[in-house]
């Protein structure tokens, strides 16, 4: 077990290597001179060449690499040219709002998706059944961006019942940070006000980017029940008298969720990549409205380390998903 | 049901026009997969006829009637006018040809790229096939849109480098399930046979294999269009890609947040087209899924 | 007077499928009573374990449908009860076991934990099954049924049963998993026990084993028993009764002693001579000429007439209906009374 999580943890160094490699040539084809655009337009030739050395710009791509790599070991991701920061803070400061996101709609997509994969799976080829698999697919092909916009419109500008982006009214005092999480460090401080307060601002956004997961997990929990369902030892349950709706709650749900445990792994980091659009909309403060904000500005160091840290998080958020595998299937637990 | 006497030489069709006929078959009896090919065939004609039929076409080349400016929904603009007075429908029909002429560039480039990958290194094996994969993975941890983003900011804007951009953050889905159907392939009787008999590596690949890998690669094609479509409308929603005046759909709906809630009707028509078009061949994609290769459905 | 445990009267099953409708049980009759074990054999596809599973009404309906007949369980009509019903009776005076132990026994839980659940269901009928008033709060008879998990497991020859509660199925040996198997469909005690195929997939000294363990459970729960095989050599073992189904009728049933001794339906003559035997030399190896007829479109009367060696015209005029020929032992052949004329030549 440890051994296993040793070697997947062992497995990220190439993955460290080949993005920042990756992210370092693209880098390279930039075509403007993101120094000058830094410096701003009244800077002389002289302050921009002292600002390139400053970030040490001016020397050749593979010693930037080499210097990169070095500052890694120690944590350091380089220096915003935007924000004039160390990126390593930026997003120590970003990261927190989009996982937060992240997993709200996480949470909203399985809470809400396998239950319904569940019950279409036993409604199979009825119309309720036919019904969610035609929204399902209207789920997945509704843009996030369009879905947030038409949120804002009805609930925060029409009906006014929730707030129109943010994560919190500038009026509230943010909690001291723990974890990041607005809504868990308020809980934490006890300030109920700052709670509530964080969550409605959560909710929108939460829900524009919970939509397409939520279609996917209930799909493929309704391909994974039915597949159970014929398994032989279902018919053995109901031969032996088991209740049928214990057979699908208990027994049936435990096989078709491990099956759709894949999926949530993948659709997690394909989610903390997705964030871009939904915190554009909804001027959320995380990691993706960051690293717009420093593409469009060609301020690469940022744009490096979102990547960076996005990508190990999707390969640790899939040995998370391996290791409950194993917990909810013990079949491949010693394997 | 009636009997099928094999009487003619025409009925001992051969079995790959006989599976058509049968995978059409199927195909038409699902009501959502003809909806679906229903809608995309409508998305296909605004494609090619978009700016041509539109009711303004001097708005969609970037003229603009500041006397009409923001015009709620009427007969005459039904959805509306936008800041520049131009009329929404006609930017959103000639929009229609970036926008899905951009996703099926992506998803033919990224196919390519992918199945050349795929191919070479399920074929090759070894040291080949180990760089290759690492490096699909690799691109695989990145996230797509961010990837895409920066490629497309550091290529500058433009409809050609926003397509290559995206493209190549989206070939790696390819290059893997090409390589998986090449390695099972290659341990089937036939190919063992071709081999035996002879043939080079080359005509293995491009006579017995990759002819077998097609179907489910146009299967991912369709179901890739829509998200391929989702992704340029992203691209242009937060301002790298295409710059106006060409119409594009996320870019319409980016400059129609500006104007929220009291012009709501900007936004209305550019993203229902896309929900629409992303939902035409998310329809389509499952249904050829269904027919052509059923082992995929899960 | 006693009633039979289990009745089954002139059971008729059609199947609906895409090539039409198929006559797949055509007026079954058979009696089984407590202390008996009656073996059903036959070829694949002649009804056998569909007579199973109709039983316990397993079978969906659609496609299935019967259309005529009943199944009588100590009087009472299962044919006439709901889904709802039926599942009460299902491992409480039912119990069933299959044909793989690999695939039928949950493998994302513990076998403590799904033998808990099926005796919980069978008290949810019989408070006494794990001797726990139904009073009796949730955990404590999660605690009754528990221990008398433990006590089942040991019962079919699990050793240290109470440890191997907590483990998961695939740390089970497959003689092992059906001992598990048939110790959840005994933990209800049921009263008649349904056995398909129960030891097709083991080796054959587990077997053995396992047939000796439904043996001795019959008479330690007072149970009647259908075994379903293919097997003559199993009946032969472990049966008190057999019935000889071929495509969808029974052909020939009685005592074991009886039938298997002095067989007279010619399928079970077909049957028994293709068993090879200390005699048979290599090479000789006898199977039965021709194959299961197709029951969309059966062929008319007899349905064995087209592979049976004696047939005559009249075979194939009607159906023949069983035929005493002795105690118990009936055949449904025209020819039972010519027969052994016919054999001695």
């Amino acid at each position: 077990m440890l051994h296993f999580i040793l070697r997947r943890l062992l497995l990220l160094i190439p993955v460290i290597v080949g993005l920042t490699i990756i992210m370092f040539a693209i880098a390279r084809l930039l075509p403007g001179d993101p120094v000058a655009l830094a410096a701003g337009p009244n800077a002389t030739q002289a302050e921009i060449a002292s600002l390139a050395v400053e970030y040490g710009l001016d020397k050749p791509i593979w010693v930037q690499y080499g210097n990169y790599v070095a500052g890694l070991m120690h944590g350091d991701l380089g220096t915003s040219l935007l924000t004039r920061r160390p990126v390593a803070a930026d997003i120590k400061a970003y990261l927190p709002a989009t996982l937060e996101l992240v997993f709200a709609a996480m949470f909203i997509a399985v809470v809400v998706g396998i239950p319904l994969g569940l019950i279409t799976a036993v409604w199979r080829n009825r119309w309720p059944d036919y019904l969610a698999q035609v929204g399902a697919i209207g789920a997945i092909s509704m843009p996030r961006f369009f879905l947030g916009l038409l949120l804002q419109l009805c609930f925060a500008m029409w009906l006014m019942w929730l707030p129109l982006g943010g994560r919190l009214p500038i009026v509230v005092i943010p909690p001291r940070f723990v974890t990041g999480f607005l809504t868990i460090d308020s809980l934490i401080a006890g300030n109920w006000n700052a709670f509530f307060m964080s969550l409605r601002h959560l909710a929108l956004p939460a829900i524009a980017m919970s939509l397409s997961p939520l279609a996917t997990i209930m799909r493929m929990m309704r391909a994974s029940t039915i597949e159970v369902m014929q398994q032989d030892y279902v018919m053995t349950a109901r031969a032996l008298g088991l209740p049928q709706r214990k057979i699908i709650t208990k027994y049936v749900a435990r096989n078709a969720v491990s099956a759709t445990l894949t999926v949530i792994g993948l659709y997690f980091g394909w989610l903390l990549g997705g964030t871009v659009l939904v915190e554009t909309v909804f001027d959320w403060p995380g990691l993706g409205l960051y690293a717009t904000k420093a593409i469009v500005s060609q301020d690469m160091m940022p744009v490096i380390g979102v990547a960076l840290v996005i990508g190990l998080l999707f390969v640790f958020a899939n040995l998370v998903i391996d290791l409950l595998y194993g917990v909810i299937n013990p079949k491949v637990r010693y394997s | 049901m009636t009997t099928t006497e094999p009487n003619t030489a025409d009925d001992f069709a051969t079995p790959r026009r006989d599976r058509l006929r049968r995978a059409f078959f199927r195909f038409s009896q699902s009501k959502l997969s003809m909806l679906g090919a229903a809608i995309v065939a409508v998305v296909i004609f605004f494609t090619v006829f978009g700016t041509v039929l539109a009711p303004y076409p001097e708005h969609v080349g970037g003229g603009v009637d500041t006397a009409s400016r923001f015009i709620p929904p009427s007969a005459a603009h039904p959805f509306g006018t936008n800041e520049l007075g131009q009329d929404v429908l006609s930017l959103v029909m000639a929009g229609t040809t970036v926008s899905v002429l951009a996703g099926f560039g992506v998803v033919l480039i990224g196919s390519v790229i992918g199945t050349l990958v795929g191919a070479v290194a399920g074929f090759a094996r070894g040291w080949v096939d180990e760089v290759l994969m690492r490096l699909t993975d690799l691109t695989l941890t990145i996230p797509g849109l961010i990837l895409a983003m920066a490629i497309a900011a550091a290529l500058g804007s433009g409809f050609g480098n926003m397509v290559i951009a995206i493209a190549l953050s989206w070939w790696p889905g390819y290059a893997r399930l090409v390589r998986g159907e090449v390695l099972a392939a290659r341990e089937e009787v036939y190919v063992t046979a071709a081999r035996a008999l002879g043939a080079t590596p080359k005509r293995i690949l491009f006579r017995h294999i990759l002819p077998n890998v097609v179907s489910p690669i146009i299967v991912k094609m369709s179901l890739d269009m829509g998200f391929a479509i989702l992704t340029v409308a992203g691209l242009g929603f937060i301002g790298i890609g295409v710059r106006p005046p060409t119409p594009e759909w996320g870019t319409l709906l980016s400059v129609s947040r500006s104007y929220m809630p009291d012009y709501w009707w900007t936004a209305m028509a550019p993203g229902m087209a896309m929900f629409l078009a992303v939902f035409g061949f998310n329809l389509l994609g499952d249904g050829l899924r269904d027919i052509l290769d059923p082992k995929a459905r899960r | 007077m006693t009633q039979p445990l289990l009745s089954i009267r002139d059971l008729h099953l059609r199947m609906s499928s895409f090539d039409g409708r198929a006559h797949v049980l055509n007026g079954i009759n058979l009696t089984v009573n407590r202390g008996e074990i009656w073996g059903l054999v036959g070829e694949s596809g002649c009804g056998k374990s569909l007579t199973g599973l109709s039983v316990s009404r397993l079978q969906p309906t659609p496609p299935a449908h019967y259309t005529a007949g009943e199944i009588l369980l100590e009087g009472h009509d299962l044919l006439k009860l709901s889904q709802a019903e039926m599942q009460r009776l299902r491992g409480k005076r039912i119990g069933m076991i299959f044909q793989d132990p690999t695939t039928n026994l949950n493998p994302a839980f513990r076998i403590g934990d799904q033998l808990v659940d099926v005796a919980l269901a069978a008290a949810e009928r019989d408070p006494d099954v794990i001797g726990c008033s139904p009073n009796a709060g949730r955990r404590e008879r999660r605690q009754a049924a528990r221990k008398l998990a433990g006590e089942m497991l040991a019962r079919v020859g699990i050793p240290n049963a109470l440890a191997r509660l907590n483990d998961y199925p695939h740390q089970f040996s497959g003689g092992m998993r059906q001992r598990v198997l048939i110790a959840m469909a005994l933990i209800g005690r049921p009263d008649l026990l349904i056995a398909d195929e129960p030891t097709t997939a083991l080796d054959v000294s587990v077997q053995a084993q396992i047939l000796e363990l439904i043996k001795n459970s019959v008479k330690d729960f007072d149970m009647g028993v259908v075994l379903i095989t293919h097997n003559l050599g199993v009946v032969a073992q472990t049966c008190s009764h057999v019935a000889v189904m071929y495509a969808g009728n029974i052909v020939e049933s009685g005592p074991v002693a009886a039938v298997i001794g002095n067989p007279v339906h010619p399928y079970t003559r077909a049957l028994m001579s293709a068993i090879p035997t200390r005699e048979t030399r290599r090479g000789e190896l006898r199977g039965l000429a021709g194959s299961v007829p197709n029951l969309i479109t059966p062929p008319p009367g007899c349905r064995f007439a087209p592979r049976c060696q004696f047939a005559q015209p009249a075979c194939t005029a009607a159906m023949p209906t069983p035929v005493s020929v002795g105690d118990s032992h009936a055949a449904a052949c025209i020819r039972v009374n010519e027969m052994e004329a016919l054999v001695d030549d």
